[in-house]
């Protein structure tokens, strides 16, 4: 029982950054923009977090940071697309290639420290409850964020008049403009939204995954929390889902390996990639649900008529 | 507060399409001052051992064409993807598997040698690289997959793929354990162009060939121009009965081919053996060379010649003065930034708004330079 | 000036003008907007009206004069001021979401934060008022273009506007429809509204409008009492000299002729979730005559284009065929190959590719079928060869341009018209289709065009033309169809058509009645 708690845990832990990162990304697409650049905003979140704690020594600082990472990285590519209209393919690549560089270039000193993980969260009586108790009451507190914030998410999307306008922006932006919304402004903020989740991301990696900075540590997962969003076919409650399916296989791939299974650990550690590709294969096959769905701008720049 | 406006060219600026390249690089140098000075290191001084001394004797131009080999080979193919709005990112790993299968006659059989030995290899790698880039460009004819997204995670896949062989069934049983496989024979290394004045080897030959024939092939054959049309509009290119499926496995193949043309080219000439790790990144960084570049072969020979230099800037700051080697990764990174940008200007004039509502057409067009740099 | 009933006018314009590029789209128009009244807009094709209606309405920003409403000079920044203000807009080109639904649509142009499900009462009872039903449940991507219209118009009278702006409101409707709408505009009138109304329809203009407002070329050329003009006067106001008039003599005995395109049983299942089914569709054209399609945009026309260029495959190759080859499973190269060109509705991003030149577009259609001449060994492309035939098409079809080799998007529509029709007409194609031959095109090269297709069917090819434009199937067809919800009605000889029978069946009458219905009527 206690083995199955376990396992339960870890996998909401490895499933919550690729949550928060692509429930962000969610966001910014529904808004018709695509930033391929959430692994570039995931690893400068997670230098940032660690750095943050590190010189602070508050682990809650450095989730701050985090996010402020992301916000103000995500920034630089929301000025080039939405303001100088470059092609948001080329400069979400830019965007990871240069997260990479610098993320690599700020952390060569905090190669090999010690790092601050976040505490768990602790109520006595509630968390001590035998199996439901601590997947409840007793995660990272980043977790309950990611679950608030795939609610949060859908119920603005789909109850406000605020998320009504933003998937309008996404399904025509001219139409949108004609009517006097301004576009450009409500893209900004959902690309900021986006880097941030996408830096808060990249700080549960460095604060309560693995509490220390390893070059390129977020090993892909970027790219996999935009694959999800497709997966989800745009819907918050499906990335989700995603998520926790994506977590199950990270975690099943290392539990694997750990247990001497006679197939060599690369081709297990390369199970999450192809399940990627698998389950993009899946969904696309389904032409009609993918049409539907697609936020009808997506990836179009956007230049006003003046 | 002030706000970027675009305002559409009536006809596409040929200044601006000739200079945004050295607008980006100026900038870079700018930006690159600002981050060298907040590293604390004289900005001059920095420059001179990032950008000058790399190249200061012929032994080094010698590395810098090996470097700018695979950069050149993969960008090239990589040009005729995007100039095909065909967005294949994944060349990092067509490079690794292009390398590991050149690589199968060498390892698997090193009494094999001869004339034929190179040939052969370079075929393989080229077909290596061809069939993996075939994946991707299969799951979207076929399944309308996202050809970024798979292209992409098949790079993870390559990677461990190649560490898998290295470590396991193609180690040098006499490598005292070391994950690589045996030397490869004489025959089956690259020739060097002129062993007397430095290593660069026949396949930076290779990349000039490739970079002229794609040239050719873009600016002159009905095949570049099908290129361009379906690009730039899909469906004027389906009303010219070009077909678009077609073009997916054309421009993943040959994108395909030339990046595992690279990748065998490199562990056959650089190397001389397979390693866990053949590339410091080439593959992304060639998308980088294929945008400075303006996505012109002959262009993206002189961008691949910049990020090689890079490369070796790099590597000389991080012996001279202690600062990470990804110093070049932010130079590369920030170059595409502004390049990028810089294309902005092709296609339109940039206005402040704020400053003047009307105004002169004339007077508008002399502007738009200096106002990007206000705005940023 | 005009006179006024009673001082301030709602709405006066002075000296507006906007310039783009070298272009001075409006060129110090003065307007002056009375309560009450239904004031015409008129002016050709890129005379400058919806430059004008949209710095009224706040979506473009003019480079020098004023408006006043009410008197008070104001300052339109954007769409949310105009609303404010109290005008209200319906676009000709829909600014609508597809994938939301009727009542999300209408919702989103309200400020007042009200839910929607409240609007969706609102809407469903103001439509149910103004005879204008409406499901406010339904998804957008699934309605007509009528329905479509109807929800821009409910949700600008939503906003309870002073000044309705309508831009070319009837050309997506059928003859009935426009009746209808006309019905809402005169209560409108009634309840004290302004309405502004775009068009270059003179009839509808002489019908409803109270005072009329003529650009030419961005200016105003003048200000008249529609009603006291003829539709004439009216024309020579909006193009300036008299147009050619297109000249169509009669065909004899084109009955005997052979069908150079057979269409058989044509069908297809919708392509994408928002397109229409084809059903059943058998049409010939014959060498030598001119064959109308008519109907409302949005039935069927597109995807029937799609078929018959081979841009689509048919399963059954015998659905279509050309020159009696069976045709059905050929490429659009191959249909093209065997005699056929095509001319589609999009003129940037379909027909031409906007960012190339003109010689590279003409290759675009034609490196096949003159893969000789502009192709040569190897695949090397003959630029020498496609820019000499390129300059032979400008100068037959008269496409005037500002550079020797300009790119597609740099020239103006009705430019990029001739250049195209004129490719494929170079060709001497036997069978020649065109979707919207004249759509967005000025006066004098619309008449250039379509003389040119009539001219094409006498020297013995078969023409086919898909247009909503009613006037310009009356002018150059020798029959009509209809085209209604995917179905084809049978060919009418035009001297039996009528406006009033092609509308009925673009309605929807019942092909299957249709020449029932003739006879009755």
């Amino acid at each position: 029982m206690d083995i199955t708690v376990n396992i339960l845990l870890t996998i909401a832990t490895a499933a919550t950054p690729l949550l928060i990162a692509a429930i962000g990304e969610l966001v910014v697409e529904r808004s018709g923009v695509l930033n391929l650049g959430v692994e570039g905003m995931m690893i400068m979140g997670a230098v940032g977090g660690f750095g943050a704690t590190y010189l602070t020594g508050s682990p809650w600082i450095g989730l701050l940071a985090a996010i402020a990472m992301g916000a103000v990285f995500s920034l630089l590519f929301a000025v080039m697309t939405l303001s100088l209209a470059t092609n948001q393919v080329a400069t979400g690549l830019s965007l990871t290639l240069l997260g990479l560089g610098l993320s690599g270039m700020m952390g060569t000193s905090f190669v090999g420290q010690p790092g601050e993980r976040l505490p768990n969260l602790y109520i006595p009586g509630l968390t001590e409850i035998p199996v439901v108790g601590r997947l409840l009451f007793g995660q990272d507190p980043i977790f309950y964020i990611s679950i608030a914030l795939t609610a949060a998410v859908m119920w603005f999307l789909f109850k406000t008049r605020t998320g009504l306008t933003l998937r309008s922006i996404g399904d025509s932006h001219t139409s949108a403009h004609a009517l006097g919304i301004k576009v450009i402004r409500y893209r900004y903020l959902a690309v900021i939204f986006g880097g941030a989740c996408a830096g808060l991301a990249g700080g549960h990696l460095s604060l309560v995954y693995t509490p220390q900075w390893v070059e390129n540590m977020s090993a892909g997962r970027g790219w996999i929390a935009l694959a999800l969003v497709v997966f989800a076919s745009w819907r918050p409650w499906r990335v989700l889902a995603g998520a926790y399916i994506f977590g199950a296989v990270w975690i099943g791939q290392l539990h694997a390996q750990a247990f001497g299974i006679p197939v060599p650990s690369q081709f297990l550690s390369s199970l999450p990639y192809l399940a990627t590709v698998v389950v993009l294969v899946l969904i696309s096959r389904n032409k009609r649900l993918t049409m539907m769905n697609t936020p009808a701008s997506l990836g179009q720049p956007f230049v006003p008529d003046r | 507060m002030m706000r970027l406006e675009l305002v559409k060219r009536p006809q596409r600026s040929m200044l601006f399409s000739a200079l945004s390249p050295f607008i980006a690089f100026a900038l870079t140098i700018i930006a690159g001052a600002v981050m060298f000075a907040l590293l604390g290191v004289n900005p001059l001084t920095a420059f001179n051992i990032y950008f000058i001394e790399p190249i200061s004797q012929v032994w080094q131009l010698h590395e810098l064409a090996i470097k700018a080999t695979p950069l050149i080979l993969i960008a090239v193919g990589l040009s005729v993807c995007y100039k095909a709005n065909i967005w294949n990112i994944g060349a990092e790993g067509q490079f690794i598997l292009g390398g590991i299968a050149g690589s199968m006659i060498p390892v698997l059989f090193p009494q094999f040698e001869g004339p034929l030995v190179l040939p052969l290899m370079l075929l393989l790698g080229m077909v290596g690289g061809a069939a993996y880039a075939a994946i991707p460009a299969l799951l979207k004819t076929r399944f309308g997959t996202n050809e970024i997204l798979t292209s992409l995670m098949l790079v993870y896949v390559a990677q461990l793929f190649l560490d898998w062989l290295v470590r396991g069934p193609w180690r040098d049983p006499q490598g005292h354990g070391f994950p690589q496989t045996i030397q490869f024979n004489d025959s089956a290394v690259l020739p060097e162009l002129m062993p007397d004045a430095g290593r660069a080897n026949w396949g930076f030959v290779f990349a000039l060939i490739a970079a002229v024939l794609v040239w050719i092939l873009m600016s002159r054959m009905l095949k570049g121009f099908e290129v361009r049309v379906l690009g730039s509009s899909p469906r004027a290119g389906r009303f010219a009965g070009f077909g678009l499926n077609r073009m997916v496995f054309f421009a993943f193949l040959l994108s395909g081919a030339l990046a595992g043309l690279a990748g065998i080219s490199e562990v056959s000439g650089a190397i001389g053996q397979l390693q866990p790790v053949i590339s410091p990144g080439y593959g992304f960084t060639a998308i980088i060379v294929a945008f400075l570049g303006r996505l012109n072969p002959l262009g993206i020979v002189a961008a691949g010649l910049v990020l090689a230099l890079t490369y070796l800037g790099g590597e000389a700051v991080q012996s001279a003065l202690g600062i990470s080697d990804k110093v070049a990764r932010v130079f590369q990174g920030m170059l595409l930034f502004f390049v990028l940008g810089c294309d902005t200007l092709i296609h339109y004039r940039i206005r402040l708004v704020g400053l003047a509502l009307t105004r002169p057409e004339g007077a508008a067009k002399r502007e738009a330079a200096p106002k990007l740099k206000e705005a940023r | 000036m005009s006179a006024n009933q009673d001082g301030t006018n709602l709405l006066e314009v002075r000296s507006l003008t906007k310039i783009f590029g070298t272009l001075t789209a409006c060129d110090h128009i003065d307007l002056d907007i009375a309560r009450g009244e239904i004031h015409a807009l008129l002016g050709e094709n890129g005379a400058g009206k919806s430059t004008l209606v949209k710095m009224l309405f706040g979506s473009l920003e003019p480079n020098s004069g004023e408006i006043f409403w009410n008197g008070q000079a104001v300052r339109i920044s954007n769409p949310g001021a105009a609303k404010k203000l109290g005008i209200g807009m319906v676009f000709q080109h829909f600014s609508l979401f597809e994938a939301l639904t009727a009542a999300e649509n209408i919702a989103l142009s309200l400020d007042d934060g009200s839910p929607i499900s409240s609007i969706a009462a609102k809407a469903r009872a103001l439509s149910f008022s103004y005879g204008l039903p409406l499901d406010p449940e339904s998804l957008v991507g699934d309605l007509s273009v009528g329905e479509r219209q109807r929800i821009e118009i409910i949700r600008c009278l939503l906003q309870t506007p002073q000044l309705i702006i309508l831009d070319e409101p009837t050309s997506v409707l059928t003859p009935q429809e426009a009746d209808k709408l006309f019905e809402t505009l005169e209560r409108l009138r009634s309840e004290g509204k302004s309405i502004l109304y775009i068009s270059h329809r003179l009839e509808e203009v002489k019908r409803i409008c109270d005072r009329a407002t003529v650009l030419r070329h961005g200016k105003v050329v003048g200000h008249c009492n529609p009603r006291e003009e003829t539709a004439s006067s009216l024309a020579r106001m909006m193009v300036g000299n008299e147009v050619q008039a297109v000249v169509r003599a009669p065909v004899e005995g084109i009955d005997k002729a052979p069908p150079l395109l057979e269409i058989r049983n044509l069908n297809r299942k919708p392509a994408t979730p928002f397109s229409i089914p084809l059903k059943g569709i058998n049409l010939n054209v014959r060498a030598g005559e001119v064959i109308g399609i008519a109907g409302v945009a949005g039935n069927g026309q597109g995807e029937f284009f799609e078929s018959v260029s081979g841009e689509v495959l048919q399963q059954n190759a015998a659905s279509v065929r050309i020159r009696g080859k069976d045709a059905g499973g050929l490429s659009i190269t191959g249909r093209r190959l065997l005699g056929a060109a095509f001319v589609p509705e999009e003129r940037l991003g379909h027909g031409a590719a906007p960012r190339m030149k003109l010689s590279e577009n003409l290759l675009l259609s034609r490196h096949a079928t003159d893969g000789k001449a502009f192709v040569g060994s190897g695949g090397m492309v003959k630029s020498g060869a496609i820019q000499a035939a390129s300059q032979r098409i400008i100068e037959a079809m008269d496409v005037r341009k500002s550079a020797p080799d300009p790119e597609a998007a740099a020239l103006s529509g009705g430019n990029l018209q001739k250049f195209i029709v004129g490719r494929e007409l170079d060709r001497r194609p036997s069978v020649m289709v065109v979707n919207q031959p004249t759509w967005g095109v000025d006066a004098g090269a619309a008449a250039h065009i379509r003389q040119a297709l009539i001219e094409l069917s006498r020297s013995g090819s078969a023409v086919l033309v898909i247009s909503q434009d009613l006037d310009e199937l009356f002018e150059i067809s020798d029959a009509i169809a209809v085209m209604h919800n995917g179905e084809l009605s049978k060919p009418m000889p035009i001297a039996e058509a009528t406006f009033e029978k092609v509308g009925l069946l673009m309605g929807g009458a019942e092909p299957g009645h249709a020449e029932h219905s003739l006879e009755t009527a």
